[in-house]
């Protein structure tokens, strides 16, 4: 097993390198010269110069690159041009929020997308089947940013049950928190509970197919029992790999749920620093969500081997 | 030759056959068409002008002579929404284009060849895909500059990876096939058999997940407009329209509505469309 979880991870190398390569290489593309914005309105050509020595802004490319890893495998990933705090701070400030967002989301998405999955496998070709797609399909093309704004006018505008934006840590009121973060993780949760409710369904079909389901009913053990002990257990791996896998896809749906509800995580920050031209944050939050995948993408691969005793064994 | 051992006729037209069966899949082209009919008769259609301001007239309800209302500056929401329609699409069929012709020939490349050259466009591919669509399409729109054309290049860079994973995979399953092994075998070279012999074998998921992927650069763009990063304003975008009318939730809620129902309605219609062509191409369907 460690053998294998070095494998994966020596594998993780090259695309680590290679992300690192492609986020610095935006440094160099985006707009406007980040050295004129430091040296402020007066732009004194002796205050420029200054600063290019100290970015090492004069080195070849390939140099810069490797300064700026060895920086990043230190854990400086700059400072911010806007607030002037180091980078890693901010995110290291912000991300909480958004992991807080991302959970409540995954439980929303499990609590709806497992169970309508099941549902509507053993119903299969039932009314409860064609209503359990058509909702699946709509989570899946309604934009989240709208549902969210939809969601605002009814419950905050029209009814003022919940605050329509703002954050609280949970540490400091759990009430509001909860209150402030049901909307948002409900919006981000909807994709993703049809995506699990699609894998549920497609992956308790494979199952209820299979001898040993068939057998469970010849025994005469009651429906529930072999749906849920017999065969949900068999399909649940791949269910469990697909949302560690669909983590990562949470920190990018925050992007738009964090605008509509104001919520000062790891999504406004990137926002609002490709507004600012904060370069370094931008670069921070890219490089932060790529190793976040990498890292979520090898927890997937060792809990399917973990999971599956077959693999297991092998491994 | 080509048509031998690309998708047979028969199974073509059993595959049309199919898909015209399929209730969904023709609810779903329906809509498809219905939009990209607006869209296209946008500047012959009597509607107002989607810039004309009427400062008699911010904010208005639906009513007979505005049937969407007008927004806060007295626009007309209707005439926006079908002008914005043609945003939307474009940029959703533009940028699916650009994700094919750069990622289906690196696809291409890796599967066919193997060895290196797989390894690197893979590794690329995977480093690529770790970085989330969204993400990393914000990070190029805010590169190459905020606009519709720039908002389109960055969504079709970010789905090409999808792309070459998806020909690669399909590459390496048909490479192996008898007939690939006899235009090798009468000294074809590398170029003919990929576009004559693979690459007609390869179309048909290819065209399902672009169907697919459509939907999602259609959100991707509203997204970016809703940002600020897509459409600019006075021209009309869905995803700009939503920006402004979070604004006046309160005051002007149909601002709020009608944009919105109109991407959901037109990503259905490509899902659906998408979702029936896989089960009319699937060769385990038939």
């Amino acid at each position: 097993m460690l053998a294998f979880v070095l494998r994966r991870i020596l594998i993780a190398i090259p695309t680590l390198i290679l992300v690192s390569i492609f986020v610095f290489s935006l440094q160099k593309l985006l707009p406007g010269d980040p050295i004129l914005v430091m040296a402020g309105e007066e732009r004194d050509p002796q205050v420029i110069e200054f600063l290019r020595e100290k970015y090492r802004m004069n080195d070849p490319i390939p140099m810069q690159y490797l300064y700026w890893a060895g920086d990043v495998l230190r854990g400086d990933l700059g400072i911010s041009l806007r607030t002037n705090q180091p980078v890693l701070e901010l995110i290291a400030e912000k991300l909480p929020v958004t992991i807080q967002l991302a959970i409540m989301s995954m439980i929303f998405a499990m609590l709806i997308g497992i169970p309508t999955g099941i549902l509507s496998a053993v119903r299969k070709g039932t009314w409860v089947d064609w209503l359990a797609n058509v909702v699946a399909l709509s989570g899946l093309s309604i934009p989240n940013f709208w549902l969210g704004i939809m969601l605002i006018l009814l419950v905050s505008v029209n009814l003022g049950w919940l605050p329509a934006s703002g954050y609280e840590s949970p540490f400091v009121d759990p009430v509001k928190s909860l209150t402030t973060m049901i909307m948002p993780a409900f919006v981000l949760g909807t994709g993703l509970a049809a995506t699990l409710m699609r894998h549920t369904r497609s992956a308790m079909l494979g199952v209820l197919q299979a001898d040993y389901v068939r057998t469970a009913e010849a025994k005469g053990l009651r429906r529930k029992t072999v749906v849920l002990k017999h065969a949900f257990r068999n399909a649940v791996l791949p269910v469990v790999t697909l949302t560690a896998l669909l983590f990562g896809e949470l920190l990018a749906g925050a992007v738009l749920t964090e605008q509509i509800f104001t919520i000062p995580g790891f999504g406004k920050l990137i926002v609002d620093a490709v507004f600012n031209r904060d370069y370094a944050v931008v670069q921070g939050v890219v490089l932060c969500t790529a190793v976040g995948f990498i890292v979520m993408n090898l927890i997937a691969d060792v809990l399917y081997v973990l999971l599956n005793p077959k693999l297991r064994t092998a491994s | 030759m080509t048509a031998s051992v690309a998708i047979p006729v028969k199974t073509q037209s059993r595959a049309w056959k199919k898909l015209r069966a399929n209730k969904s899949a023709m609810v779903g082209a329906s809509i498809v068409v219905v939009f990209v009919v607006l869209a296209l008769l946008a500047p012959l259609l009597p509607i107002a002008d989607p810039a004309g301001t009427d400062w008699g007239a911010i904010r208005k309800p639906p009513s007979m002579t505005a049937p969407m209302g007008t927004d806060e500056i007295g626009r007309d929401i209707l005439s926006r929404m079908i002008w914005g329609a043609q945003a939307s699409l474009l940029a959703g069929v533009v940028s699916v284009m650009i994700a094919v012709v750069v990622g289906v020939p690196f696809g291409l490349i890796a599967g066919y060849f193997g060895g290196w050259t797989d390894s690197i466009i893979s590794r690329c591919t995977e480093a690529l895909l770790a970085m989330p669509f969204l993400i990393l399409a914000i990070a190029l729109a805010a590169f190459l500059g905020p606009s519709l054309t720039n908002a389109m290049i960055a969504i079709g860079l970010s789905a090409v990876p999808i792309f070459i994973r998806l020909t690669r995979g399909q590459v390496l399953a048909v490479k192996t096939e008898d007939y690939v092994e006899g235009a090798r075998a009468i000294g074809l070279g590398h170029i003919p058999i990929m576009l004559r012999y693979i690459l007609p074998n390869v179309v048909p998921p290819i065209l399902v997940q672009a169907t697919l992927t459509i939907a999602t650069a259609i959100i991707a763009e509203a997204s970016l407009s809703f940002l600020g990063l897509g459409q600019q304003p006075p021209a009309p975008s869905w995803g700009s329209m939503l920006n402004t009318a979070k604004n006046f939730l309160s005051q002007a809620p149909w601002m709020a509505v009608w944009p919105g129902a109109a991407i959901f309605l037109v990503v259905i219609g490509f899902n659906l469309m998408g979702d029936g062509l896989r089960d009319a191409l699937d060769p385990r369907e038939h």
